[in-house]
């Protein structure tokens, strides 16, 4: 692919495939992750965690624990209760227990802390806290949880008498009445989103070190969002900010698992702070799987209405969704389900309506937005799912029935019937473009012989549309902090330079990307640009990654302070060439006067002039920091097709191919959104296959180690053939979209959509995910009786 | 995911490693590939005392034709199996099945016989091939055949004092063929189902004799005798083994679990029953 670049490749500005700065250290070993951290005197800290879902406490005793040498403090609810630190509130509002009090809720809760000299002696301690539980009866579905004869999960929470997380609807209800009334056609589905799991390599962890005798509190931490997280710890642990330092060094993946702040860190903070020495805490494996952020667990029905000739004319949704233990869904919009009322996806129709509840159940807290903008990945899903059911039911074929829906190019700015505004898009060039790439009219061909033969070939098309970049201070808030974000930019007097970012990279090469936005404007080469980022004492405040927002927002900023020094280096350049400010163009890293390219100075001679040799009046230096506010999200998109093979005897699939088109406006540096799109196909290809965290009848968590919970490797992902258009987003600096997590979003749909389709003549409409092959052995056997 | 305490021995001949055994209490193991006991005693399933590390042991490697029988060593790993020119038949095909790259640069053939996990595939193999287990203990060594050698789930019928030096599959003399087919969830997994086939022709084409055996599907790795009752003395045949595939199905006991419900793992026994008896068939025929 060739991209569109303005600067030569030394230079290596929009456009240009820069190798990643970042990953030389990181395979060369010399990456600093959170369990490389290591200080003098630092103790180290072991959770004990429930073994049951739900159970009344009746009492812990820790002297076995205490006299285990080694063993220096073994923490419970009733001490953290002390210090009025037992519970702590979630960023929806709800609050968390930190160390269970009077029930635990979930397999997995955190229960006590040992605090040893080493780990293992930690571990040791861990085992021998004997708590005594009283078991009660485990609520394990969300419907379960509504019935009003069930045992009411958070008995502690005054006012609560059900187990009803929220409630909560957007749309106009009387319109959508009124397009169903006029409907030729109804077409429904009922699916459930499953829960799945970030699983980032890397699990949680914090080393916490609080001075005894200054205050300072310098806290290292798997965190996607320091400086959220500072100053919630201020908030929270009551800590005066400026003595608060969060440094989030290397992470091993975060994917919104990390977004969130957990029992573990602030009992290890507490524990430094009481002790006086660092304490390190680094999950298990298994802790991670069991109690951290999960993803997903949407239970959907949504209905179309539709014409005879296929034109939509209303969606309604009603969405139940399995909260676990506690509300703590990690969101940044004041909506109840986040951005979920996209879900009126890529289509052009009058009227929606969606109903969400969410209920309390015996599992694992912490909804989070896994790779994906909050339940944006479920609501894409859902809609692609039905518009491929509509096309069966009324005999249209599915790529047709999309394009006798989409919202055509001339319609953009394009405002959803739930309020979105849509940036720019061109989706009839998109999807025809994917359909010739795979083949599509062949293919159906090919798919009719295949079946005369008993053979099962499914093509899947899902065509998404993303809202990403939270967002414009109006609506997007993390606890009244509005979601902007912002870049400091210095050049040195060399001519080279150090970004800091309030945002924070968890591998998805921030440190390349960023650097070539800023040698795009500036035209100092990238590999002169220091990027950094995740200490909060060095970098200007932001609200962190995630939600696909750092190039939406963070590289906003970036592109806007860069500009603002573009114009200082400009009038600097002005004095320098004695010519008129209005004069001087740049290009490249070059400043001339207009009309005479000879007469030029570069960006490193303005470089140091700033700092040696001003005009009269200017202040000196070639530094800025800018706090962008967006004015809109932005909207990627994409059209993804897979085509599967599904073996009638035994119902295991087999991805045949997969073409990825991704629109993601502006793309800075092609290889890293490549990989972008590549990992999101992955994780994608994962939930729709195997990837999911489910529970037995008494709670327990099945997937609690990565023999039982599948994350996908190389060698059962299938090969991408990945393809682009660009429509920049009119409303960015530079008309980026974002892409970390398009594919996540878009491509479930197409795998689960491509095994439907390849037994629809069967008469199967749906097939939940994961798409196991009993699952699609039994729809097949249950369709032929 | 940290394991507790341990005592550890490295042993530098089988005759030190029984002593060990013999001086160590009860929670005393042996240490193999530590594909096994390693994760067991990360979660703190297992909590031996003692591990002897039987690594070191000169001699007790190898994969070779040996007597009329295919000998493994108690510290040949599964890739050595994999990458061996001795191995034929189901041994062979099975090789590749064990876990990812890693796992089989690790663990041992012999360590997974000794295991005893009905979802291990090597047992399955041992079934179908009619293969003996040799142990060494204070007493000399004495030869058990692997049926007997499977007691229960994670049971084997050694003495506490005895070690696995080795398995001794027989090579038949005349045609024969074998497969191993196998459906895993992701590579590194363990078997959902799979299916052991072992077929020998005499010289007028007919089956001479047969081995079958299932994996995951049973508290143990399952011997289906009745379907190797069936095909001896019959021409192979696609009609045969689906009547064979039907004793499979049957002779099958799967629980409905995460990876599928019981009746979609019969019907998978019954289809790999009908694959592996024609890769098998397919084998004996071309040889
Ligand atoms: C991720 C993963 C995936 C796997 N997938 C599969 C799979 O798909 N199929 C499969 O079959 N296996 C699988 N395994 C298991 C693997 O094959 C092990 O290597 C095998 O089960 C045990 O062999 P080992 O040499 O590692 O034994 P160890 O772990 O060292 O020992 C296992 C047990 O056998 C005992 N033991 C070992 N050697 C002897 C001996 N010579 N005499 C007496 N007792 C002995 C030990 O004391 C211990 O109790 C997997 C393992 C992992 C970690």
């Amino acid at each position: 692919m060739t991209a569109h670049t303005t600067t030569p490749p030394e230079i290596g500005g929009i456009g240009h495939s820069l190798k990643r700065v970042e990953d030389a250290r990181l395979i060369e070993g010399q990456g600093n992750f959170l369990d490389d951290i290591s200080l003098p005197g630092m103790l180290y800290m072991a959770l004990v965690r429930s073994p049951v879902a739900h159970a009344r406490i009746n009492g812990i005793d820790i002297e076995a624990a205490m006299a285990v040498d080694g063993v220096l403090a073994v923490v419970t609810g009733e001490l953290m209760a002390a210090h009025n630190l037992a519970w702590m509130p979630t960023l929806s509002g709800d609050t968390q227990a930190v160390l269970a009090t009077d029930k635990v809720r979930y397999q997995g809760q955190e229960v006590a802390a040992v605090i040893a000299t080493d780990p293992y002696i930690a571990a040791d301690g861990a085992e021998l806290v004997d708590v005594d539980y009283d078991v009660l009866p485990a609520v394990v579905t969300p419907q379960q949880s509504l019935d009003p004869d069930t045992v009411v999960i958070r008995d502690e929470k005054e006012g609560q008498t059900d187990n009803l997380a929220y409630e909560w609807e957007c749309g106009d209800d009387a319109a959508t009445a009124e397009a169903f009334a006029r409907a030729d056609r109804v077409v429904s589905i009922q699916t459930h989103y499953p829960r799945s799991h970030p699983a980032p390599l890397e699990t949680c962890g914090i080393v916490a070190d609080v001075n005894p005798v200054t205050g300072q509190a310098t806290i290292y931490m798997t965190s996607q969002a320091p400086h959220a997280h500072r100053t919630l710890f201020a908030m929270v642990a009551g800590l005066p900010e400026q003595n608060i330092r969060i440094i989030s060094p290397d992470i091993g993946g975060g994917f919104g698992n990390k977004v969130p702040i957990y029992p573990g860190y602030v009992v290890a903070t507490a524990a430094s702070l009481v002790i006086g020495k660092p304490v390190k805490w680094v999950e298990t494996r298994t802790g991670n799987l069991i109690s951290t952020g999960f993803g997903r667990d949407y239970h959907m029905s949504g209905e179309l209405a539709l014409t005879d000739e296929g034109r939509i004319l209303g969606l309604r949704v009603d969405v139940l969704s399995d909260q676990g233990a506690f509300y703590s869904d990690a969101q940044p919009s004041r909506y109840r389900a986040g951005l979920f009322h996209v879900v009126t996806g890529s289509y052009d129709f009058p009227a929606a309506h969606i109903t969400c509840r969410g209920a309390f159940t015996n599992k694992a807290p912490g909804g989070v937005a896994y790779r994906c903008s909050f339940r944006i990945t479920e609501a894409s899903y859902l809609i692609e799912r039905l518009v491929q059911t509509a096309a069966y039911e009324l005999g249209i074929d599915p790529a047709d029935l999309r394009f006798r829906n989409f919202i055509q190019p001339e319609q953009f700015p394009y405002e959803t019937p739930t309020g979105f505004v849509y940036d720019s898009g061109d989706y009839p060039t998109a999807l025809r473009k994917a359909l010739d790439a795979v083949g599509y009219e062949q293919l159906r061909e090919e798919q009719a012989e295949a079946r005369a033969q008993g053979r099962l070939i499914g093509i899947g098309i899902a065509h998404f549309t993303e809202a990403v970049g939270a967002g414009p201070a109006h609506t997007y808030d993390i606890a009244g902090l509005k979601m902007i974000d912002s870049a400091e930019l210095r050049v040195h007097p060399t001519g080279k330079a150090i970004l800091k970012l309030g945002v924070k990279t968890q591998g998805q090469g921030h440190e390349t990307t960023f650097a070539q936005i800023v040698a795009e404007q500036l035209g100092i080469p990238a590999y002169d640009i220091k990027v950094e980022h995740g200490d909060t004492d060095h970098t200007p405040y932001g609200l962190g990654t995630y939600a696909s927002r750092s190039t939406p927002v963070g590289g906003a900023a970036t592109a806007v302070v860069a500009r603002k020094l573009a114009d200082k280096a400009r009038h600097i350049a002005a004095h320098l060439l004695e010519a008129a400010v209005e004069d001087i163009e740049m290009a490249a890293g070059k400043l001339h006067v207009k009309g005479s390219p000879d007469q030029a100075v570069t960006i490193q001679d303005v470089a140091l002039a700033a700092y040696t040799n001003l005009p009269e009046g200017m202040e000196y230096g070639l530094e800025d920091v800018t706090y962008y506010n967006p004015p809109n999200l932005t909207f990627p998109y994409g059209s993804y097709i897979v085509v599967v093979e599904v073996d009638p005897d035994t119902g295991v699939w087999k991805v045949e191919r997969m073409v990825a088109l991704d629109d993601c406006g502006v793309r800075i540096n092609p290889m890293i959104v490549e990989g972008q799109i590549h990992g999101g196909l992955t994780e994608g290809f994962a939930m729709s296959s195997m990837q999911w965290i489910t529970f037995d009848e008494d709670g327990n968590c099945i997937g609690s180690n990565f023999m039982d919970y599948l994350v996908p490797t190389a060698w059962e992902t299938p090969r991408f053939e990945l393809l682009e258009t660009v429509v920049p987003s009119p409303h960015h600096p530079i008309g980026a979209k974002g892409v970390g997590e398009s594919a996540t979003v878009g491509s479930p749909a197409a795998y689960v959509n491509a095994v439907v389709d390849a037994l629809a003549h069967l008469g199967v409409r749906n097939i939940d995910m994961p798409v196991l092959p009993d699952r699609v052995w039994e729809a097949i056997d249950s369709a032929a009786s | 995911m940290l394991p507790s305490r341990f005592d550890y021995v490295a042993a530098h001949s089988i005759e030190e490693a029984l002593a060990a055994k013999a001086q160590g209490d009860e929670d005393t193991r042996f240490l193999a590939g530590g594909q096994s006991l390693l994760p067991m005693m990360k979660l703190r399933l297992a909590v031996p005392s003692k591990l002897i590390d039987i690594n070191r042991i000169d001699g007790l490697g190898g994969v070779e034709r040996r007597n009329g029988h295919l000998r493994i060593g108690a510290a040949a790993r599964h890739a050595d199996v994999a990458a061996s020119d001795a191995a034929f038949g189901a041994v062979a095909a099975a090789a590749p099945w064990i876990s990812d790259p890693l796992v089989r640069n690790l663990g041992t053939l012999c360590g997974s016989v000794a295991h005893c996990d009905p979802e291990g595939d090597w047992n399955s193999v041992l079934l179908a091939t009619g293969a003996d287990v040799v142990a060494r203990g204070p007493g000399g060594e004495r030869s058990i055949p692997i049926a007997e050698f499977v007691q229960d789930m994670f049971a084997n019928s050694l003495a506490s004092d005895e070690m696995v030096t080795e398995v001794r599959v027989p090579v038949p003399s005349g045609r024969s063929g074998g497969s191993y087919v196998k459906l895993e969830r992701k590579i590194g997994d363990y078997a959902t189902v799979a299916v052991a086939g072992h077929l020998e022709l005499g010289d007028d084409g007919r089956i001479a004799a047969a081995g079958l055996a299932l994996t995951s599907v049973a508290p143990i790795n399952l011997k289906v005798a009745e379907a190797e009752a069936l095909l001896v003395g019959n021409q192979p045949g696609p009609e045969l083994f689906a009547e064979a595939a039907e004793l499979a199905a049957a002779a099958a006991d799967p629980r409905d679990d995460v990876r599928g419900t019981a009746r979609w793992k019969r019907q998978v026994v019954r289809t790999f029953t009908g694959r592996a008896l024609a890769a098998a068939a397919d084998q004996a025929l071309k040889g």
